[in-house]
């Protein structure tokens, strides 16, 4: 007789929470990264498409170049303003080293704090609040960055590159925003219940998700803003 | 060792607690077998919904000069045959069957995320509804299944029909996307002990490939359509040639996504026919490991043969070259499945069942389509073929000779344990040998109305080109295929509440799902099986397959025992998910009031956005399952 039973394996949880699974992890742990997997395909083609149609289109303005309009003569500067991006840049670096502190603060909820700093590295309120604002921060910076472009001429609609910068990065903006609703999310839970280590994977896979984000954005600033 | 595992301690009737019937309770339901039979019914009625499509096609082509539709009607007509034949009948005809069978085959209660499942469902049946019912307004996508822009760019195509096409597409996306993480998680970590990777039922593992395809493949047909959607919504660039946009963007992207998507419509049904040619041929399947390196070889080349789609665009010779040895590579792990599958049949005990017969008419159907398809591979064959009926006799016979006889084998072998009834082998038989017959009829001719320079997509042709016949033929072989058609789904109607009883395992078939009884009950498996070979209902070993098949006779009058007695605690029904889903189709519909008027569409698509993020979190706060 080759199919057995085992003894007792009657009741395997949905999510494999606490239960058998064959890799040991929980399903939302797997999900979560083939969920990544496919992202990545999604920024894939947005990123190739971008540069792709770099320096293709026939009419400015133009991410690094001035460009003067034949027609009416006027001047259009470069439009990417390197060094406010670098900042933002920076700002959503800072989140992603916000959200492991956040990890590490749900994850030992439990260890007893000693110090004034024990206590403020093991705050999971107080980081998942920076990760937050850092992530509204970095949205901030992308929504004068938009306004000042189409302030300067380069709207959506106006040429190649603006179709394709601002469905790209647009694209980013909204992972973020979404990221930025998920960690407001775990804060409420964390403000109605508090998350101890029994959380962690809710934690951890929101984290995984925020540091995707944050790794897309890394891509894009390389390939967008700094090769020229 | 007794030689096959012994019939399960319980049968069919009495059950101890009936199923929750009625509308709610499929509206509700979370249960991944009837989330299984919602997407065979439901993509049983689309199939007809295409074949009608078809149908009208076809008459219309029956004569020269034919009158029966104008050029417009038609152009709606082949768009939604091809979207309505993909995306509505194929891909959730082998969701039904990645449904019922994942779980079962591979021992698990249920898939990794149960309402998941049913919001994948909702998405495809509500967006399925979306993109057909502008048809009845003579409102349809009428640029194609491959909506080519710009030719599908406002530009070209300034009426709504394409708005339906683009938002319908990004719909059953999020649909095929969430059930491709779902059933990932699934096969990854949802098997009993024992089940290695390598002890998986070949339909799993097929499916698997398939899963990995949906996952990458999608994004990239969701960003073409993204861009197309801006630019026809938003009057974005990407499609405009006078703005320096590149013409063959869309196809890059489109068959990016595309080829393999054409492997995404036939594995699933290569896996159900390597489970029924093992079983009636009783014997296992031959070169187990080679068939799942074979499955996986072609779901990787499949993303590196794209472009072999465009040869007649002109990408020049080197782009051409590796196209086309990409491609005739990809026939390689393709045939050795079709003489996997012979020599699986080789020396067995073949039962020519209904099942097993189209699952052989398979193999060579499908092996016909596939040579046809070399012939594509070589550049300058191809450039003599492309946009003639040659390549639609190619395709149909690896979609309807292929993909159909597939999904139906496996839906003869598996009727039995989804409804615990078989369907009738002698209506069976009838719809087999109609169905062959009206299928060759129909597409062979086509290899030669193609060859005599018959284009795709016209609506009519001159008389005295040298087609007429076989235009003719192909008509008098749709009619035929209606009445095959017909007579099958007349045997699923009538059998399944009047087919005859089936026991736990009549067939005398190998694997889990053929332990348990017909029809399941809702916790699948009263104990996780504890998994030691590939074949854990044979005894393979000596040389002979010894196989037990069961009968009714001596499973009648075991009990099963409900949920609640066995102590299983099952997942809550819950409506959630299809209000998460209707809010997503009523944010897309937002979109076609644009411009008429920006704030009715500003507001309707706040409204959906509200409504399915609400629906959403309202899932989520809910638990599953009742605390234990």
């Amino acid at each position: 007789m080759t199919a057995t039973t085992a003894p007792h394996a009657a009741d395997a949880h949905a999510h494999g929470g606490g239960h058998h699974t064959s890799l040991g992890l929980d399903n939302r742990k797997i999900a979560i990264w083939t969920f990544i997997g496919s992202e990545c395909m999604l920024f894939a083609s947005l990123i190739s498409t971008y540069l792709i149609y770099k320096g293709r289109s026939p009419e400015g303005p133009y991410p690094h170049e001035a460009w003067t309009n034949p027609a009416t003569g006027e001047v259009f500067k470069p439009i990417l303003n390197i060094p406010v991006t670098s900042a933002s840049t920076f700002v959503l670096l800072m989140s992603s080293l916000a959200m492991v502190l956040a990890l590490a603060a749900v994850q030992n909820k439990h260890v007893p704090k000693r110090t004034r700093g024990e206590e403020i590295l093991g705050s999971s309120k107080l980081w998942l609040w920076t990760t937050c604002l850092l992530g509204l921060g970095f949205l901030g910076f992308q929504a004068y960055e938009f306004t000042s472009f189409i302030h300067e001429g380069l709207s959506i609609r106006t040429n190649l590159f603006g179709s394709s910068f601002f469905t790209l990065t647009g694209f980013h903006g909204a992972h973020v925003t979404a990221g930025v609703l998920w960690l407001a999310t775990l804060l409420a839970i964390d403000y109605k219940r508090g998350l101890g280590p029994q959380d962690a994977l809710l934690v951890d896979i929101a984290a995984l998700y925020w540091h995707f984000v944050d790794v897309v954005w890394i891509v894009i600033f390389t390939l967008v803003y700094l090769i020229q | 060792m007794a030689t096959v595992a012994a019939a399960p301690p319980y049968a069919r009737t009495p059950v101890a607690a009936p199923e929750a019937t009625g509308l709610w309770s499929w509206l509700t339901t979370v249960d991944h077998k009837r989330i299984g039979a919602l997407y065979l019914v439901t993509g049983l009625i689309f199939f007809v919904v295409g074949g009608l499509e078809a149908a009208l096609l076809r008459w219309q082509l029956a004569q020269p000069n034919g009158q029966v539709l104008s050029a417009d009607l038609y152009n709606q007509l082949f768009t939604m045959h091809g979207t309505t034949m993909i995306f509505l009948a194929v891909m959730p005809l082998s969701a039904a069957f990645f449904n019922f069978l994942i779980p079962l085959q591979i021992g698990a209660r249920d898939v990794a995320f149960p309402r998941l499942n049913a919001f994948s469902y909702w998405v495809y049946l509500l967006g399925g509804i979306f993109i057909t019912v502008p048809i009845f307004f003579g409102m349809a996508p009428d640029g194609g299944w491959f909506g080519y822009a710009p030719l599908s760019t406002k530009a070209f195509s300034p009426q709504h029909n394409m708005d339906f096409w683009v938002l319908g597409l990004q719909i059953l996306g999020i649909s095929s996307l969430a059930a491709a993480f779902n059933f990932i998680t699934t096969i990854i970590n949802m098997r009993a002990p024992g089940m290695t990777l390598m002890r998986m039922p070949i339909f799993t593992w097929m499916s698997f490939v398939v899963q990995f395809l949906v996952a990458l493949a999608f994004p990239v047909i969701t960003i073409a359509l993204v861009f197309l959607q801006f630019d026809r919504f938003f009057g974005t660039n990407f499609y405009t040639i006078a703005k320096g946009a590149d013409p063959l963007l869309w196809q890059h992207l489109f068959w990016v996504f595309g080829h393999p998507e054409v492997y995404i419509l036939i594995l699933p049904a290569f896996g159900l026919v390597s489970e029924v040619l093992p079983t009636f041929s009783k014997k296992p399947l031959f070169g187990y490991p080679v068939m799942v390196y074979s499955g996986i070889l072609i779901g990787f080349l499949g993303f590196g043969v794209w472009a072999h789609h465009m040869f007649s665009v002109g990408m020049g010779p080197i782009a051409d070259a590796v196209f086309s040895l990409a491609t005739m590579l990809i026939a390689i792990p393709t045939g050795v499945k079709i003489f996997n599958w012979m020599a699986t049949m080789w020396g067995g005990q073949l039962r020519f069942t209904v099942a097993m017969k189209f699952a052989v008419a398979l193999v060579a159907m499908f092996t016909i389509g596939g040579i046809s398809g070399v012939m594509h591979s070589s550049p300058p064959a191809d450039l003599q073929q492309t946009d003639t009926y040659f390549v639609v006799a190619h395709f149909h016979y690896v979609l309807f000779g292929g993909s159909i006889f597939g999904l139906f084998a496996g839906m003869y072998f598996y009727f039995p344990k989804v409804v615990g009834r078989f369907l009738s082998e002698r209506l069976g038989n009838w719809h087999f040998w109609i169905t062959f017959v009206g299928m060759n009829l129909t597409f062979f001719p086509m290899h030669f109305s193609g060859l005599y320079g018959m284009p795709r997509r016209i609506y009519s042709y001159d008389a005295g080109q040298g087609f007429d016949l076989f235009n003719l033929a192909s008509t008098a072989g749709t009619v035929v295929l209606m009445i095959g058609t017909a007579l099958g789904l007349w045997n699923v109607w009538r059998s399944w509440h009047h087919g005859e009883r089936a026991s736990s395992n009549p067939w005398g078939a190998a694997t889990l799902e053929w332990s348990i009884p017909s029809p399941p009950p809702d916790y699948n498996f009263a104990q996780l099986p504890q998994v030691t070979s590939r074949y854990p209902l044979w005894n393979t070993a000596g040389g002979d397959t010894l196989v037990h098949e069961t009968t009714t006779a001596e499973e009648a009058g075991r009990r099963i025992p409900s949920s609640a007695e066995l102590g299983i605690v099952m997942p809550n029904p819950s409506i959630w998910p299809l209000v998460c889903a209707a809010g997503i189709i009523a944010m897309f519909c937002g979109l076609l009031f644009l411009d008429s008027s920006v704030p009715t569409a500003v507001a309707i698509m706040l409204g959906g956005a509200v409504w399915w993020i609400g629906a959403l979190y309202k899932w989520l706060l809910t638990p599953l399952e009742d605390h234990h």
